[in-house]
This record gives C-alpha cells, sequence and structure tokens, in this order.
C-alpha cells in the first residue's frame, strides 16, 4: 500500500536539513547579559564588603565627615542624564541616522566624563584629607566599591569612543548596531549599580 | 513605535528575533521617574525631613528598589520575551544569588561582631560563661 516515498516521509529524522542561517552574532545580546549578571555578582560581593566594613572607621574619619551630598547629587545627575542622552542615541540609531546618533554618543561621553571627573575631584579631595584607601577598613571598602564602578564607567567611555570611529567608518552596519545595543546595556547597567552605590554608601553613610 | 525598521537583515531569519527596542515615551518616563525617585531620597537624607534615622534609612531603601525596577523596565527593556525569556531568568538566578551574598554575608558577619568583640568586662565574662 505505502510508496516509498510515504516510508521515507514516515521515518523520523533526528537531523536538519533546510539550511537557516545562525546571523552573525545572533545570540551575542544574550552572551553579554549573561557577562553583565556577572559583573552584578562582583558588585553584589563589593556591596557585601562594603555592608560588613563600611562601620570600622579605625578612629578615621566617617561618612559625614568626609562625604558631600551636594556634589553626589550633582554626580548622581551626570549619570542619569548620560542614560537618556543614551537613549536617544539608540532612537536615532533605529531610525538609521548616523550623524545623530553619533551626536547623541559625544553627549553621552562627556556626561560620562563629567560624572568620573566629578568622582575623581573627589578622591584627590579624600586622600588630600588623609582619608586613604590604607586609613581604615571603610575606607578600604569605600575606595574598592565606587573605584570599581569609576572604572566600569572609564572603560564604557573607552568603548563609546571606539564606536564613534567605527559608525563613522563604516556607517550604522549590522555589527556597528549589535555593539551599540551592547553598549547600551553596559552603560544602563552601570547607572543601575550608581542607584545602589548613592543609596547604601552615600545616603545611608550619613544616617550611619 | 514609530520608527521604520528598513534594514534588510530583519525580518529574514528567525534567529535575531526578540531584541527589545526602546521608543521615546519609554525613555521620557524612565527619565522622570528617577529624577524623581532620585530627588526624594537626598531630600529625605539632606533635610532630615523624617526624625527617625532607622525609618529614613527604610524609605531610603525602598525608593532605591523602585528605582531599579524603573531603570530594568525602562532604560534596559526588561520582559518576559526578550531573547524568548532567558534574559529575565538569568535575571531572577542573579538576584537569588546577590540577595543569598548580601544576607549571607550581613547576618554572619553581624553576628561574629556581637558574639566574638566584647565591649565591657561585664560581656566578656558573659561571653565566657555561654561558652561550652
Amino acid at each position: 500500500m505505502s510508496t516509498p516515498a510515504d516510508a521515507a516521509a514516515l521515518t523520523a529524522r533526528y537531523y536538519d536539513l533546510d539550511e537557516h542561517d545562525h546571523p552573525e552574532g545572533g545570540s551575542t545580546m544574550l552572551g553579554f547579559w549573561i557577562y553583565l549578571m556577572s559583573d552584578c555578582l562582583i558588585f553584589a560581593m563589593l556591596f557585601a564588603a562594603f555592608g560588613v566594613l563600611g562601620g570600622n572607621y579605625a578612629a578615621g574619619p566617617g561618612p559625614k565627615d568626609l562625604f558631600d551630598l551636594p556634589l553626589v547629587a550633582l554626580n548622581t545627575s551626570m549619570l542619569l542624564l548620560s542614560s537618556i542622552t543614551y537613549g536617544f542615541a539608540m532612537l536615532a540609531m533605529q531610525r538609521g541616522q548616523a550623524r545623530a546618533t553619533q551626536g547623541w554618543l559625544i553627549v553621552t561621553g562627556l556626561f560620562g566624563a563629567a560624572f568620573l571627573g566629578i568622582e575623581l575631584y573627589e578622591f584627590a579631595h579624600l586622600i588630600h584629607e588623609g582619608a586613604t584607601p590604607q586609613r581604615s577598613a571603610f575606607l578600604s571598602a569605600f575606595f574598592t566599591l565606587v573605584g570599581t564602578h569609576g572604572l566600569h564607567v572609564t572603560f564604557g567611555l573607552v568603548w563609546l569612543g571606539v564606536l564613534l570611529v567605527q559608525i563613522g567608518q563604516r556607517g550604522l552596519i549590522a555589527a556597528n548596531r549589535r555593539r551599540l545595543m551592547c553598549l547600551s546595556l553596559f552603560w544602563h547597567f552601570l547607572d543601575v549599580v550608581w542607584i545602589g552605590v548613592f543609596t547604601f554608601v552615600y545616603l545611608m553613610g550619613m544616617l550611619r | 513605535m514609530s520608527a521604520v525598521h528598513n534594514e534588510p537583515d530583519h525580518a529574514d531569519h528567525a534567529h535575531a528575533e526578540g531584541e527589545a527596542h526602546g521608543s521615546m515615551r519609554d525613555y521620557v518616563i524612565g527619565f522622570v521617574l528617577s529624577v524623581v525617585l532620585t530627588a526624594i531620597p537626598f531630600w529625605l537624607v539632606m533635610s532630615g525631613a523624617l526624625a527617625d534615622r532607622t525609618l529614613t534609612g527604610l524609605v531610603v531603601s525602598g525608593f532605591a528598589a523602585v528605582q531599579i525596577v524603573v531603570h530594568m523596565v525602562f532604560f534596559l527593556h526588561m520582559n518576559a520575551r526578550a531573547e524568548g525569556g532567558w534574559n529575565l531568568l538569568a535575571l531572577l538566578f542573579t538576584v537569588v544569588i546577590v540577595v543569598i551574598v548580601l544576607t549571607g554575608s550581613l547576618w554572619v558577619m553581624y553576628h561574629l561582631n556581637a558574639n566574638m568583640m566584647p565591649h565591657s568586662a561585664e560581656m566578656a565574662g558573659r561571653a565566657m560563661a555561654d561558652m561550652p
């Protein structure tokens, strides 16, 4: 009754004959997200260390002697502004406007650089007052946590500069769009970490 | 969303689907909420509006938690559909680990401090008496 063609159709096949493409970078976004989650764990460790050691001043200066909340508020607003300008860069990218994307990226980079500048000014001020990382466990934990975040912002700025050049050379090709989306995740993630920093290090420090 | 996707490689294949795109509305709502959720805790601490420090600390932590969710939704475009749900699953797993790390560290180290560092001779004596 059954023809050979039917039999072939009924035979179970455990391999895939039709060629469907796995485009380059098809799993990059998920992979980058998993990297960010591992980065999140690094920050969780540093927050835990600060939570444990944050009260050990070794008879040295405490948060109330050191922190300048208006400066921290200015710093926070710089990072928040850079987040929304990066969002505008992504919207320009979705519209396919390379020039506008580059413009918003430059604005984002300037806000990021302002954030870093203010943070370095704060660090220099602390060290000048003798509040160095060696002074107490509180200051060691503080400089490690806030410094690691600042280092991430620094590398984000380097990445942003490289992307500016790449968009200038190739335009908004698929690879550059993917890179922009990865940096978008990275940049917004750093803003999320900063929420934890200004809340648990600076604001809660003033309440101790 | 008003943006038109005119790149040719967007619709052909199934593997790059599910990328989350933001819209102008998302970014503006997220930004306004973030500004409000940042300004209130700073104002609370700087003005000392709430007399009780513990209460202020709890309120400030609550604002931080809400703002983190706002950033996740409006800036990172987190939802259950992105990457077929794997993004959210990875995030939930990470949150579980972070909670264990933070509460575990603080809990253990708080008890170590309380039990191992007697501040007075009386406490030292009691600590000795408690030892098996």
